[in-house]
């Protein structure tokens, strides 16, 4: 009967690797699953209210001061005022304040400026600083397809931190024996985008300068010189993996799955994430690239280039940057002073139709509403921008950010 | 052990005449996850065929009773068998060691992280080079062919054994269906295509992120017929092997496990089976029968898997367009948003890799 007892426990180490498996990887529930899109098409957001709340505490909008648009131009009192120079010293003094309260808390004034000398560029935290005030403005002001009336602060990226917590390198990837054995294929490790083993750096092939081909899908239907891989398929799903697990939500928020690729079955939402990669780039080579050579070597990465942006730099794990509390209109200053704000200058000359976010998917479809439950096509599947709810959520209490 | 024998005899003796005691005692050993007792004679072995090699050892396992038969061996080797292992060896440590390269032979990374290690073919741009560069795809190549090798050798061994002892070679053809969609997948297909990149890594993570990308690439593969065809037939075989073996367990206190002596003459157990299954749903299949309903579904399943493949980009670049097309597709309302362009405005256009 000694094999009796092995068998046991063979039996039992099999059941506890199992139990192991689903503890480490399953999800307790309630999972809440919420209809956004035509009935049968799976298009779903699930969400998991303990994960909410634990991601709406950390989507907290901080304590602002009121504004302060009183006194002289700043130009007109302090010196070497290069960026800020039109705004009132009161609300010049009141940016100073927040910034230092969203960027260097614990450092304060002295993290940027020599306080012997304010107007002093001695500090490259303050030229770095200077720039990323232009990059803020260029973002509220010409990127309005992507930041709609939300904006953004440096708070929506650096919450506290002297850098943002999610920033990229250029990734080469760990150390590999070389030589002769297979070499820098650019995955098949663990550090891929969600633990998988897809390209590990999908960011340097598409959110940068010269970048990839994100549509690797067939337009047609027979074979018609369409040459992209399989191995790019898996370079663009890496990129995507990346926006699901930076604004939380699953494939089906942009995507119906049965064509990934095709825009007349898309939400609204795609449109905005296609203006996100064109602003992502745009950022990254006209403001994060420049910075690099202010940057001392320690903020640099392994390969020597500076930090970069992707998009969880400021979603963070939220559908929209604190649930898309709107700071940014608070603070005049951080918008181009002749700025039109309803219209996108972005770049280039591929202007898209204009894309709404008054068009939910769910509500294009009133012939037939009986098949709809009613919890299903929540109005939150396009939330106004001030809305502090999750994306088509039905959060408990506790999960709800408070209001702006 | 003779002793056991008995026993088993004897306990098959009640089922035939006491109902009763046939419940209490025969019940209680066959209604068991496993194989309570095991009547174990000496080694059974049959006389070589001219010109085969000798066998190794043989010996009894009271562990290996439990799930199967007690006897372990002997083993035959053969030239076949022996150039299949060598061959298999040399794939499994080709693709082994260049896992271990890319954690620069760190064997608690190894470790850590096989799951998600692999070995990839040569990149698209290198089409069909027959050799190229070692840390290119070389690898990838050298372990396709002595994978592929291995297998076909045993495949040609299976035939063989089954030739040498009388059998038919129903084993051996159903294990090339399976044989076929492998060699689609790795070796036609790419052909066709023009390039070794269309084809599959090694490695568990790495060849799942690769089936969830082919299928991307290709429009998904859900409207594909043939893999359609292929699912049901994956399916079938499920549902016929949970029903026959279900059956065949059922019916065990009346000695349907000796299968081949009740199609020869009908016993309870058959009889009782047959019955059950006209009861429920007014149609059985015959002992058997129902082993080719099972070949056949199991067969089919990687038959039309590999037809499908094959298509693939072959024959049709993109399946959900496809079956618009033909009108397998469920058309929606039109809810989505137009296409605001390609999102290569700055600059290139180049592969990913």
């Amino acid at each position: 009967m000694k094999s009796m007892e092995l068998v046991k426990v063979l039996g039992a180490v099999g059941a506890l690797a199992v139990a192991g498996v689903a503890f480490f990887t399953f999800e307790r529930p309630p999972v809440n699953v919420v209809q956004r899109g035509y009935r049968g098409t799976g298009l779903d957001e699930i969400y998991n209210p303990r994960h909410l709340a634990a991601e709406a505490a950390l989507n907290k909008v901080p304590a602002m001061l009121p504004q302060m648009q009183v006194g002289p131009l700043a130009k007109t009192v302090y010196k070497n005022v290069q960026v800020l120079g039109d705004v009132h010293v009161g609300e010049f003094t009141r940016l100073m304040a927040s910034m230092t309260a969203w960027v260097a808390p614990k450092e304060g004034c002295a993290y940027c400026h020599n306080v012997n000398n304010m107007a002093d560029d001695s500090k490259y935290t303050k030229k770095v600083a200077r720039k990323m005030i232009l990059m803020v403005r260029d973002i509220n002001s010409n990127w309005t397809d992507h930041v709609k009336k939300v904006g953004v602060t440096c708070y929506t990226c650096h919450r506290g931190n002297n850098v943002p917590q999610y920033i990229w390198f250029k990734n080469d990837g760990p150390p590999e024996a070389g030589g002769f054995a297979e070499t820098y294929t650019g995955k098949n490790l663990m550090i891929g985008p969600d633990h998988s083993s897809l390209p590990y750096d999908p960011y340097s092939a598409f959110l940068k300068q010269d970048p990839h081909t994100i549509r690797v899908q067939s337009t047609t239907a027979l074979p018609s010189g369409d040459r992209h891989s399989i191995k790019q398929a898996e370079w663009t799903y890496a990129l995507m993996i990346h926006f699901s697990t930076s604004l939380g939500v699953n494939c089906t928020y942009c995507h119906n799955t049965r064509a990934f690729g095709d825009w007349s079955q898309s939400t609204p939402q795609r449109v905005t994430a296609w203006y996100g990669v064109k602003m992502v780039r745009d950022v990254n080579i006209n403001y994060l690239e420049p910075v690099q050579s202010m940057l001392p070597a320690y903020r640099l990465g392994p390969s020597g280039d500076g930090p970069k942006v992707f998009c969880m730099t400021c979603h963070q794990g939220a559908y929209k940057p604190l649930y898309g509390a709107a700071m940014a209109p608070n603070f005049p200053e951080l918008y181009l002073a002749s700025a039109d704000t309803s219209t996108d200058s972005g770049d280039s000359g591929m202007t898209p139709a204009a894309p709404t976010e008054t068009a939910p998917a769910t509500a294009t479809e009133p012939t037939t509403p009986s098949t709809t439950p009613p919890a299903a096509a929540p109005p939150a599947a396009t939330p106004a921008p001030t809305t502090p709810m999750p994306p088509a959520a039905s959060p408990a209490p506790t999960a709800q950010p408070p209001q702006p | 052990m003779a002793g056991l024998v008995e026993l088993v005899a004897a306990i098959a003796d009640l089922a035939l005449s006491n109902k009763k005691n046939a419940q209490e005692n025969a019940m209680a050993e066959y209604q068991n996850i496993f194989t309570r007792i095991q009547p174990r004679g000496p080694i059974q072995t049959v006389p070589l065929p001219l010109g085969d090699d000798n066998r190794l050892g043989a010996t009894h396992s009271h562990l290996l009773g439990i799930f199967g038969d007690a006897q372990l061996g002997p083993f035959y080797l053969g030239r076949l068998g022996v150039a299949s292992l060598i061959c298999g060896f040399i794939a499994f440590e080709v693709i082994g060691l260049n896992m271990l390269a890319s954690v620069n032979w760190n064997f608690v990374q190894f470790i850590r992280q096989l799951p998600w290690l692999g070995l990839e073919p040569p990149p698209p741009s290198l089409g069909l080079t027959i050799l190229p560069p070692l840390n290119e795809g070389g690898w990838w190549l050298i372990a396709g062919f002595f994978l592929t090798a291995s297998i076909l050798l045993w495949w040609a061994r299976m035939y063989r054994r089954a030739v040498q002892l009388g059998m038919g070679t129903h084993v051996a053809w159903a294990f090339a269906s399976a044989i076929w969609l492998y060699l689609v997948l790795g070796f036609i297909r790419p052909i066709l295509m023009g390039s070794w990149g269309e084809a599959v890594p090694f490695g568990i993570f790495p060849h799942l992120d690769w089936t969830a990308s082919f299928s991307l690439r290709y429009g998904n593969l859900f409207y594909n017929p043939f893999h359609m065809l292929s699912i049901a037939f994956l399916y079938g075989s499920t549902l016929l092997f949970a029903m026959h073996a279900a059956t065949v367990l059922a019916t065990g206190r009346y000695g349907s496990e000796r299968e081949v002596e009740q199609i020869v003459h009908r016993g309870t157990a058959f009889e009782r089976g047959m019955l059950f299954w006209r009861w429920t749903m007014g149609f059985n299949a015959t002992a058997e029968s129902i082993h080719r309903w099972a070949w056949w579904f199991a067969v089919l399943t990687t038959l039309t898997g590999g037809i499908g493949i094959l298509l693939t980009g072959t024959a049709v670049d993109n399946w959900y367009l496809w079956g618009m097309k033909h009108h397998i597709v469920a058309p929606y309302p039109h809810i989505g948003v137009p296409d605001p362009g390609p999102l290569s405005a700055i600059g290139g256009t180049g592969a990913a890799q």
